[in-house]
């Protein structure tokens, strides 16, 4: 990971499943591109992971710095732990309580040719480093930094990362899942990363920007990121039981989504169904099928689905009642095959 | 020959010397008090208050201190999803609330409960809210500790810091343009002083000469960064000056002085139509909530002095004492009282149900549109289809 930030070193938010508790297991194995043979893995929760690639990113490049709030003793969920005491105050630091003070000295730094890793300490807060009038930092300013000065400045060494999505107790502002505002702003990639998976030991790269097949089958497509991934893979395996042989693609990268993969999955089906914990209106699932329905359009044998959030604020006690579940999602898959 | 400008803001006389001010003062800003830390009074002028009021502020102190004990046990027994303390920071509670009339508006952060205690929020409704229950105003949208009250005058808690400070502003105008005998209270911490939300506050607040008292509880940890990651200004006293407003420092752990600052700053903002700003200096003795373990990033001592010695309920409980009126017997009694009364309020409020599924998509908008309209038939397709996905104590 820390690998993939260094060689492609692009402007990247990274968001996190927050379900760090819970053993989420994806059916899929990472598909690492190292520079070694050597394919030992373990399985480890997102947050080991990201501390392991902190540490890694800022053993390797002396311009690298990590800073946000709270990370000084290892951060609300960990993430940062040992970094300080390891590397030092100066390259590992709080900040004062300020997302867009973060966010913005985050670019300034980037665009001096360091490697700027800010931490916002849940993505419910980025809203101050995302829309303060009058100065913009992320859509204004980090979004369009190399643009607007034709490439003679670019802070593409800047990299956000932010826990997201539902938890169980979270509610309005612990809990969202606000992609579908930054997916519409060119200029930035948003990621996503699932809470537990299996990593190769070693330092490796993924590409960014590339959908990764979880599971292969014949008569639907199902799309997702982050957590719900693992909901999906359960009725994945229920469907299963009825005949319904379901292909499961992790996007793992928003903006810009690989269109070509899902592409190449509804041909192959017919089929499309998109879940994310976010809103259904206006939610990035909207995207994804209006784009696959323009490629698509003679092959689908049925609307394409979409089992997403409510149109309601991220509720505390009716969270259950909010969230895309595993039999919403079998049902709309029971549904779309027969239609 | 010209000796000053005529410049916006008045006349600006002009220096042949070159000199920078300092980015400190020599002296820190002084902070008032009333009580020394034997509950004495350091002089005779102060704003007296009755028997009367010293009791109440001083039960509520120690109300809200048992409030806090017992539902900080009751998350970790796992009733709870999560709780956040006041310990240590009873007397700004207290102290401010009783300096207030109820017809003050108060916007809070999240660690100002007292307040609500004080004008009258029963340790039900307190109950009701944090477990969520169909009796929670709050209809149980929200975590733990996020109270509100339109009826006592008391905005909801919103957990992104800062964001209530702006609006503070804005309601003081309405109370200025209604004419009305009332100032806006809003409270916010030592790491809510860094949020642009703050600086845009002060400087509308003094620009639009909005009635509002700023109170900023300095509890020197915002969860695990001190003040001296925070900021480098002499605390937040400093920055009013910056924006035009008039500003205090005071020790927020003397309840008498406390009272007195809270009761001069509303006086000024309701009268000369002007923000105060009012820094009460004191420290979180509790975790930042049961999420946190202090432990890790400050030392054991250090938590300890302050809840030891420089608890403000001792110090307070000295002066009541001493002027005769409060005993042990009625103390231990009242904390008999508020302990059982508590118990049962937990027992109510667990037996109580949910509030009913309609209440997911209702206030969303005033009226139910239809996109929600639609949402809410599907889902109770789906709750009919699959109910052991869904909690049963939520009635559909």
């Amino acid at each position: 990971m820390a690998n993939c930030l260094r060689r492609f070193g692009r402007l990247g938010l990274i968001s996190k499943a927050k379900n760090g508790n819970k053993e989420l297991y994806s059916t899929a194995s990472v598909s690492p591109v190292s520079d070694d043979n050597t394919s030992s893995t373990k399985s480890i929760n997102l947050f080991t992971a990201v501390n392991q690639a902190l540490h890694v990113a800022l053993d390797s490049d002396p311009r690298s710095y990590v800073f946000g709030e709270d990370v000084g003793f290892g951060g609300v969920f960990r993430c940062t732990t040992g970094l300080a005491d390891r590397f030092g105050k100066q390259r590992v630091f709080n900040t004062p309580l300020c997302e867009q003070g973060i966010v913005g000295f985050a670019i300034g730094l980037a665009a001096m040719d360091n490697r700027a890793i800010a931490e916002i300490q849940f993505v419910d807060y980025i809203y101050p480093a995302f829309d303060q009038a009058g100065d913009i930092p992320i859509v204004n300013e980090a979004a369009k930094f190399r643009y607007r000065s034709s490439n003679q400045f670019n802070c593409g060494g800047l990299t956000i990362r932010a826990p997201y999505g539902a938890v169980g107790h979270g509610w309005h502002y612990h809990s969202q899942s606000p992609e579908a505002f930054f997916c519409h702003v060119p200029g930035i990639k948003w990621l996503y990363r699932l809470a537990v998976e299996e990593v190769p030991e070693n330092d490796y790269m993924l590409p960014l920007s590339e959908a990764e097949l979880i599971r292969e089958g014949s008569d639907i497509t199902l799309v997702g990121w982050g957590a719900q991934l693992s909901i999906m893979a359960e009725a994945c395996v229920e469907a299963e039981k009825d005949g319904i042989s379901c292909e499961l693609i992790d996007l793992r990268t928003l903006i810009p989504w690989d269109k070509e993969t899902v592409e190449a999955s509804v041909k192959k089906t017919g089929r499309l169904l998109i879940s994310h914990e976010a809103p259904v209106t206006g939610g990035f699932g909207a995207e994804i099928s209006a784009s696959i329905v323009e490629r698509c359009f003679l092959r689908l044998e049925a609307p394409v689905a979409r089992v997403c959030g409510l149109d309601t604020p991220f509720p505390l006690v009716f969270e259950p009642f909010y969230m895309p579940t595993k039999n919403k999602i079998l049902d709309a898959i029971k549904a779309t095959v027969s239609y | 020959m010209f000796q000053s400008l005529d410049f916006p803001g008045g006349r600006v006389a002009f220096t042949s010397e070159m000199s920078f001010i300092a980015e400190s003062s020599e002296k820190r800003v002084k902070c008032y008090r009333v009580l020394d830390d034997n509950g004495h009074p350091m002089s005779s002028r102060f704003e007296q208050i009755s028997k009367e009021v010293a009791v109440k502020m001083y039960s509520s102190m120690v109300t809200l201190q048992i409030m806090d004990t017992i539902f900080y046990e009751a998350q970790r027994q796992g009733r709870l999803s999560i709780y956040m303390t006041s310990n240590g920071e009873e007397a700004i509670n207290i102290a401010s609330a009783a300096a207030l009339s109820p017809d003050d508006v108060v916007l809070p952060q999240y660690r100002e409960p007292g307040v609500l205690l004080w004008r009258g929020f029963t340790l039900q409704e307190f109950t009701n809210q944090c477990f969520g229950n169909k009796a929670d105003y709050g209809k149980g949208r929200q975590m733990p500790i996020h109270y509100g009250s339109n009826r006592l005058n008391y905005f909801t808690v919103s957990s992104p810091i800062a964001t209530q400070l702006p609006q503070a502003v804005g309601a003081a105008y309405s109370l200025k343009m209604d004419r009305r005998d009332a100032c806006v209270v809003t409270y916010f911490g030592d790491g809510g002083s860094s949020e642009g939300d703050f600086h845009a506050s002060l400087n509308f607040a003094a620009v639009m000469e909005a009635p509002v008292v700023f109170i900023c509880r300095n509890n020197w940890w915002a969860i695990s960064t001190p003040t001296s990651e925070q900021f480098r200004s002499d605390g937040i006293v400093v920055r009013g000056q910056a924006y035009g407003v008039r500003s205090i420092r005071v020790d927020g752990n003397d309840a008498l002085a406390v009272y007195g600052a809270i009761h001069a700053a509303r006086e000024m903002a309701i009268r000369e139509h002007r923000p105060i700003l009012v820094e009460a200096l004191t420290y979180r003795v509790g975790h930042h909530s049961t999420s946190d373990d202090s432990t890790r990033y400050r030392p054991a001592d250090e938590i300890q002095h302050w809840k030891i010695s420089r608890n403000p309920l001792a110090r307070f409980r000295k002066w009541i004492k001493r002027n005769g009126w409060l005993n042990d017997e009625d103390e231990s009694e009242l904390r008999g009282n508020v302990r059982k009364q508590l118990l049962h309020a937990i027992q109510l409020a667990e037996r109580t149900e949910k509030p009913p599924l309609e209440d997911l998509f209702t206030d969303v908008y005033d009226h139910l549109p239809s996109n929600l309209q639609e949402q809410e038939r599907l889902l109770r397709e789906t709750i009919e289809k699959h109910p052991q996905d869904y909690p049963a104590d939520v009635p559909v």
